[in-house]
């Protein structure tokens, strides 16, 4: 087969626009219902970790005395029963996700990422668009404000403007002045998340966790519908907390698993494995 | 009135070696204004927030005028109302102060004679306070509370719409207003002002995001006067689906928020206040207190070693509060 002069022009171009258009193309797409996998951590994130069980979070002696004052009783206000996981906290709890874009429909720019979690259906935006973090004096929200990028195939974002929630669901503080970075990879049917949080008020090191999801294309994640009840008729304005050195779980955990109480308190040398040693 | 006038009598007499240490802390004369700009933030519905530098104005535009709530430093007045001109063209009708402190009303004078209220024919100029310049709404403690202050703001710039009742109601830009006396709470004098239609509490500095609440002891403040207000703000407000947003809240101090923020606020105080009440039970002294350390979990957050309002002056009000009941 011979190919004329125009003609190879006319391939030359077209070859040119593909490779110009393979950036944009090249980012793998993350839309899809995801079912949350739980091979990491499982007990702590489906049956819930137990009190004072603090160990492999690098807390400061600061967020440790907080977290022992924290009574489980304070999910029975109202004003808690609703509260949703933050989103640096969300994908440890039912995480069965959905995630979809928003696209410019003239110029097909990929403007957001939305993802909707099933547990108190909290719904997340991560603006790809290139669009500035709020002042400082904007309203914190659950979920945060993200923005995000593409390193490779790697979506990278980054989170601030949260409000006040937890590194664990045991009553480990995570401050409104923290900020978290995620990673985002697809491999196949599998996508994983890391998520590093950043607390100059409760953390002494970056917190660091992976989590992981499979595609499901029969997931239909349903509604989700909070009301608040009166559990505990209480005078107005009773907040349940243990006064120091009355928390009546101190030591449980510990002695359940025949584990020394220095590590169940917590702090960054209880991540590495020269504490275990 | 033999009450108001006893309380106000006790003030002046409480209030004026207190004024030598608050109001140099936070006097205009030691701040330099230059640097500092006036930001606007739509909340939601009428209204804004303005930051710049003392406490949070609080700003409602409609078709009536203009409402603002507090008016910071008075060197920041022509900054304020040139962020006003950005949002609305009407006139300044309403001032509402949350409390007495210079933070917070020291640009009332030039931003009420900025403004005029609704007044007509032979009204006009009869009567001072009508017409020429906007109203200023207060609780009549704040006009006490000036009076005693060693350097008071203009009188252009004093309350010229008192009330003395729990609850004062006002209807503005199509939208009521619900201005609520918290009494004993940062002051004596504090309201709290719910903008009903648009769903948005002014706190002044019953609440704030900044540190640990300041409570104007010489002027009749109490920490249980502050966490009444913070479970009034919480009664009052209701978050949206996902339980983001809906009711807001523009706080004295810092950040704009919601009913979570004011909730974890009003936990912590709560907890402090309970640890410090049992250590007073079990016969501690204000020294064995401050060494118990009864905020160490918070202080990163909200603490301070140095200034105005360090976390054992807060300690110590509550500690005094507390051990006289």
């Amino acid at each position: 087969m011979t190919i004329n002069n125009s003609s190879k022009t006319g391939l030359i171009l077209l070859l040119a626009t593909m490779v110009l258009v393979i950036p944009a193309q090249a980012q793998i797409d993350l839309s899809g219902e995801w079912a949350a996998v739980f091979h990491e951590d499982f007990d702590e994130r489906r049956p819930g970790p137990e009190m004072v069980e603090y160990q492999g979070i690098p807390i400061n002696e600061a967020a440790r005395r907080r977290a022992l004052s924290w009574s489980p009783s304070l999910l029975t206000l109202p004003e808690h029963q609703c509260k949703p996981h933050p989103s640096d906290y969300g994908s440890r709890g039912p995480s069965n996700m959905r995630i979809w874009k928003e696209i410019d429909s003239e110029s097909q720019q990929l403007i957001a990422y939305h993802t909707r979690i099933r547990w108190q259906a909290p719904e997340r935006t991560i603006w790809m668009d290139g669009r500035e973090h709020p002042p400082e004096h904007a309203a914190h929200t659950w979920q945060g404000f993200s923005t995000g990028h593409w390193e490779g195939n790697v979506l990278v974002v980054r989170t601030t403007h949260l409000k006040q929630g937890w590194a664990r669901r045991n009553g480990v503080a995570r401050s409104d002045l923290a900020e978290f970075t995620e990673h985002f990879f697809r491999h196949g049917d599998y996508m994983t998340q890391v998520v590093i949080v950043n607390d100059p008020v409760y953390l002494t090191e970056p917190f660091i966790r992976t989590n992981n999801w499979k595609i499901d294309l029969f997931q239909q994640i349903p509604p989700y519908l909070c009301e608040t009840v009166t559990e505990i008729d209480r005078p107005q304005g009773e907040v349940p907390h243990y006064l120091p050195g009355q928390n009546p779980f101190m030591g449980e955990h510990a002695e359940r698993y025949n584990l020394p109480i220095e590590g169940v308190l917590g702090g960054a040398q209880t991540m590495y494995p020269s504490f275990i040693e | 009135m033999s009450i108001q006038l006893d309380r106000f009598i006790k003030r002046v007499s409480t209030s004026l070696s207190f004024c030598l240490l608050l109001f140099p802390t936070i006097s205009v004369a030691q701040q330099n204004f230059d640097d500092v700009e006036i930001q606007a933030l739509h909340v939601q519905g009428n209204i804004y927030m303005l930051v710049g530098a003392g406490g949070n104005i609080t700003l409602q535009a409609g078709e009536q005028g203009v409402l603002i709530v507090d008016t910071m430093f008075a060197p920041l007045s022509d900054k304020i109302f040139a962020a006003i001109r950005s949002i609305s063209e009407k006139p300044i009708t309403y001032i509402i102060n949350t409390h007495a402190h210079s933070d917070h009303i020291g640009g009332n004078a030039n931003l009420a004679l900025m403004g005029s209220n609704i007044a007509g024919g032979n009204t006009i100029d009869l009567f001072a306070g009508t017409g020429n310049q906007a109203k200023v709404v207060a609780h009549e403690n704040v006009m006490a509370n000036i009076l005693v202050q060693d350097n008071p703001i203009a009188i252009e710039g004093w309350p010229t719409d008192t009330y003395y009742t729990p609850k004062k109601d006002l209807f503005f830009n199509g939208e009521a207003i619900m201005i609520t006396h918290q009494p004993n709470a940062h002051t004596d004098g504090d309201s709290l002002i719910f903008f009903r239609r648009s769903d948005v509490i002014s706190a002044g500095d019953i609440f704030n995001t900044t540190g640990y609440p300041y409570i104007d002891v010489a002027n009749g403040g109490t920490l249980q006067g502050v966490l009444d207000g913070l479970n009034n703000i919480l009664d009052m407000a209701v978050p949206a689906d996902r339980q983001e947003g809906g009711t807001m809240i523009i706080p004295g101090h810092g950040r704009l928020s919601d009913e979570a923020d004011v909730l974890d606020y009003r936990d912590m105080l709560t907890i402090i206040r309970d640890r410090i009440a049992y250590r007073i039970d079990q016969g501690d002294s204000l020294v064995q207190v401050l060494a118990s350390e009864p905020t160490y979990d918070y202080d990163v957050r909200y603490g301070a070693d140095s200034g105005f309002w360090t976390t054992r002056q807060f300690v110590e009000t509550v500690y005094n509060e507390l051990s006289a009941q």
